[in-house]
Formats: structure tokens, sequence, C-alpha cells
């Protein structure tokens, strides 16, 4: 905290999180912050942790240790006293504050694209029908998707429904988005229409935390790149620094040699 | 002979609603609480997870017929003395619900876990999950075993005649008892048993098309 050059608290305050899956400790004493509107790249190997932490921080994943906070506001335990988790409500209540956008776009297939994003604002904001419907067609006309509110997921590419996917975690109104690989399932000629959506909600001011492997977009959109490896922030920094080749990192260099080399 | 039978059929009709009432006390008992322990079984805590899993292998493993006797002449050695009739339903139940537990563990079970995850994402409580997205997803895979068990609870509720309720099976058996006609009274009974779940199975094939749209 002491390298903060605001005097502002962090949005997200993630301070040394541990977590282990049995005899693996998946995340090593992570601490990060985001400050609001800022878009904070995380990249890394596979099984550095990167979407652990993700999920820790809306807590569809528990952690062992540390803390997690939104706004000031612990996650997924409760302030007072022992280390105890979240009433289910207060749990839902929290983490209808963090939007999630999953790698594999988890629409719900019985609603169309309005429905899946409706059933959020109806049933936790408390909107009504016609309220919730406008607010959704709002969303989708933003994603490029207005024609097709009345489409089910199954109608939809693979490009159009992570768009709903975005749609459906934004019109929620959260404080932070979390975008878990989004574009990992897609079709290459798909990637760039999604990208698109979440450039421009960084330039709303949107603050977001992504696990990405495209690593052209995380130098263009992203504020910050933080480096995981074996569940530690090995690295962290301005784009231009940590995409550099002659990173004194050896990890990290060694991880965008490779990953330069897979790319062409 | 079709005049003696034709005499019998208010009493048979009788035999017949009995039928029809036991099978749904059963049906709509065992959902309930087959639902409930189900969903305890897929969610619950451990502990919850290993009772609901010793009841329905222990009440899978027994026939049928044993788990009547034992709860009509059986229960009441610790007490409990159920009239005929509902020691019946409460066996029937019993043995209904272990099924409609399976049932509803592997249709919970197909729906894939980002299903819940990302209803968890947007803020839904746990009721509201299974009421909102993960029942609906469900339903369809849920409803052919069922409607299949449905169709087994009708057919089942014959054996309640073996404690001397007057159910169609029973009903059908006095009027032998008084008539000698046995072979055109079973046709008959088993006609009307036919006809009641082949109209079930066609009511599932059409509920099940209705709702064939939803595709993973």
């Amino acid at each position: 905290m002491s390298t903060s050059s605001t005097t502002v608290p962090a949005l997200l305050d993630v301070t040394d999180v541990s977590k282990s899956f049995g005899t693996v400790q998946v995340l090593r004493s992570v601490s990060l912050q985001v400050a609001r509107g800022e878009v904070v790249t995380v990249i890394g190997p596979s099984g550095s942790g990167k979407t652990t932490l993700l999920r820790c921080v809306n807590f569809l994943e528990s952690y062992d240790s540390g803390s997690i906070r939104i706004d000031g506001k612990e996650v997924g335990f409760r302030e007072t006293g022992a280390r105890q988790r979240r009433s289910e409500r207060d749990l839902a209540a929290m983490r209808a504050e963090t939007g999630m956008v999953f790698q594999s776009f988890n629409l719900f297939p019985h609603l169309t694209a309005a429905g899946n994003i409706m059933l959020g604002l109806t049933k936790v904001r408390g909107k009504s029908r016609a309220e919730a419907r406008t607010i959704a067609e709002h969303w989708l006309g933003r994603v490029g998707l207005a024609h097709k509110a009345d489409s089910l997921p199954a109608e939809l590419s693979g490009g159009q429904q992570q768009r709903v996917g975005i749609a459906r975690a934004v019109a929620m109104g959260p404080k932070i988005l979390l975008l878990d690989e989004i574009t990992s399932a897609l079709d290459p000629e798909l990637v760039g229409e999604v990208l698109e959506v979440v450039r421009s909600l960084a330039e709303d001011g949107m603050t977001m935390v992504m696990v990405t492997h495209e690593m052209a977009f995380a130098r263009d959109a992203s504020s910050r790149i933080i480096f995981m490896a074996d569940g530690g922030v090995s690295a962290a920094g301005p784009p231009a620094e940590i995409l550099a080749a002659d990173t004194d990192n050896e990890r990290l260099r060694t991880f965008l040699a490779r990953f330069r080399a897979s790319h062409f | 002979m079709l005049i003696q039978i034709a005499y019998a059929l208010p009493f048979l009709a009788q035999g017949f609603a009995l039928t029809l009432w036991v099978s749904l006390l059963v049906v709509v008992f065992s959902l309930i609480a087959g639902v409930i322990m189900g969903v305890g079984l897929v969610y619950g805590p451990v502990p919850l997870q290993w009772a609901v899993r010793i009841f329905s292998d222990t009440i899978r493993g027994i026939p049928i017929l044993v788990l009547i006797f034992f709860v009509y002449y059986g229960l009441p050695a610790v007490g409990l003395h159920l009239p005929s009739f509902w020691a019946a339903v409460l066996a029937l139940t019993l043995f209904k619900t272990a099924q409609v537990v399976e049932y509803l563990r592997g249709a919970v079970g197909s729906i894939p876990r980002g299903q819940s995850e990302a209803a968890m994402a947007i803020g839904l409580t746990f009721r509201q999950r299974l009421a909102y997205v993960i029942f609906p997803q469900a339903f369809r895979r849920f409803l052919p075993p069922w409607i299949n068990g449905v169709t087994d609870a009708v057919k089942g509720s014959a054996l309640v005649s073996l404690l001397g309720i007057t159910d169609l099976m029973q009903a059908i058996n006095q009027v032998i008892g008084r008539t000698y006609e046995a072979m055109p009274l079973y046709v008959l009974g088993a006609l009307i048993y036919f006809a009641v779940n082949y109209a079930l199975s066609l009511a599932s094939r059409r509920l099940e098309r209705r709702f064939s749209f939803i595709r993973e």
C-alpha cells in the first residue's frame, strides 16, 4: 500500500490471500489492489492460480487465509469476530456487486438473451419486468445485439453468446467486472467482437480484472498487468514494463518467450 | 355373464376410484419428499448426503411387498399402528420416494456446474438458483423417468389389495369370487390399468416435446 500514489482506498483490496486444494497450494499470499476505473490484466501459465484468484474475488471459491475487500467490505467472511462465512443471503448480496463473465459463457439455455439479463434484475435488484426489459434492451444494444433480444442462447454464435454474457454481468451495475478467459473458448474470428465490447466498457470507466491470453489486447487495454506464477504474484506493473522482452524476471521472460513462440 | 359383470360395474368403479386415490397420494407425497431429499443429496452437508444415500439404497433394496408387510405388520411392534389404507400409502410412498431421489439426483447432476456459478455470480440465493436456473433445466430430464415412475405407482398400487383394501384389483377378485368369470374380468382390469398408464405416457411425451427447446 505504501506504493499507492493516491489516498483513495482501493476498490478491490486483496491482501495475503492463500488457498490450497488438498496438498496443492494454488494461491500463496497474493496481494493486489485495484483502483476505481482501473483495468488490471492477470497473465501467467496455466495452473498459476489466475482463475482461482478471480473466483475468490466473488467467492465462487473460498480461501484459507487473508482478506478480500471490495469497497472496504470483506467479501466472503463476516467482519466481526472469528473467521466465519457469511450467510447465504449476505453472500448473494455481495456477489451481486461483482459481475463475472465466464470462459464457457454459462448463459441460461432456457431463457432468451433478454431473459438472461432480466433474471438478476428482477429477482436480485427487484425491478419490474418492464424496467428490467428496458435495461436488458439497453445493454443488448451496447453489445450490438439489440435484434437478438428474444433469441435463445442455442440460436446465437459463440461470440454473440459471450456478448450476452457480458451484458448480463454489467446490467446488474456491478462495482467491478471479472473476466475469466472470456475469449478462450471462441473461434479466432469471433474474438475481436468480444474484445471490442470490453474495450468500450473500459473507456466508460468500468473497473475490471481480467484473466486473458490475448497479450496484444492486454497491452492496449490494461492499466496494469499482473504476472502470476506458482500461485503468487511474480511481477506487476504497466504493460510496457511487464511485456518487455528483456525483463529481468526469469519466469516472466520464459513465459513470454514460450507464449510468443506458440502464437506464430 | 355380461349382465353379471355389468351389475358389478359400480362396485368396480369404486375400486378404481380407490386405486386412483392411493396412486395420487403416493405420487404427490413421494414427489415432495423425494425432491427435498434429492436436493439434500446433491447440495446438502455430508452427513445429510449420507443419510439420504442410506435411506435410498436401503429402500430400493427391499421388495415392495416386503415393505408393505413390514409397515403394516411390523411397525405395530414398535407401537405404530396404522390403518391398512395408510400403511399401504406409507409403504408405497417410501418406495417411490427413494426412486424420486434418484431421478432428481440424475436430472440436477446433468446440469453443468457453470449454470450454478453463473446464477451465483448475478447474486441469486440458493433457493432462487434452484427455482429459476436449475429446476427449469432439470425438469426435462426429470420428467420421463418420473412419469414412468407414476405408471409404476399405479400398477404397484394393486399390491394394497393384499392388505384387504378394496382397490380395483381387490374389487375384481371379489366379483370373480361371486361370478367365477375370471377371464373377462381380468381382461377388463388389465384394460383399465393400461388405459390410465397409456394416457400418462402420452401426456409425458407431449410435455417433453414442449420443453425440448432447451439445449445445452
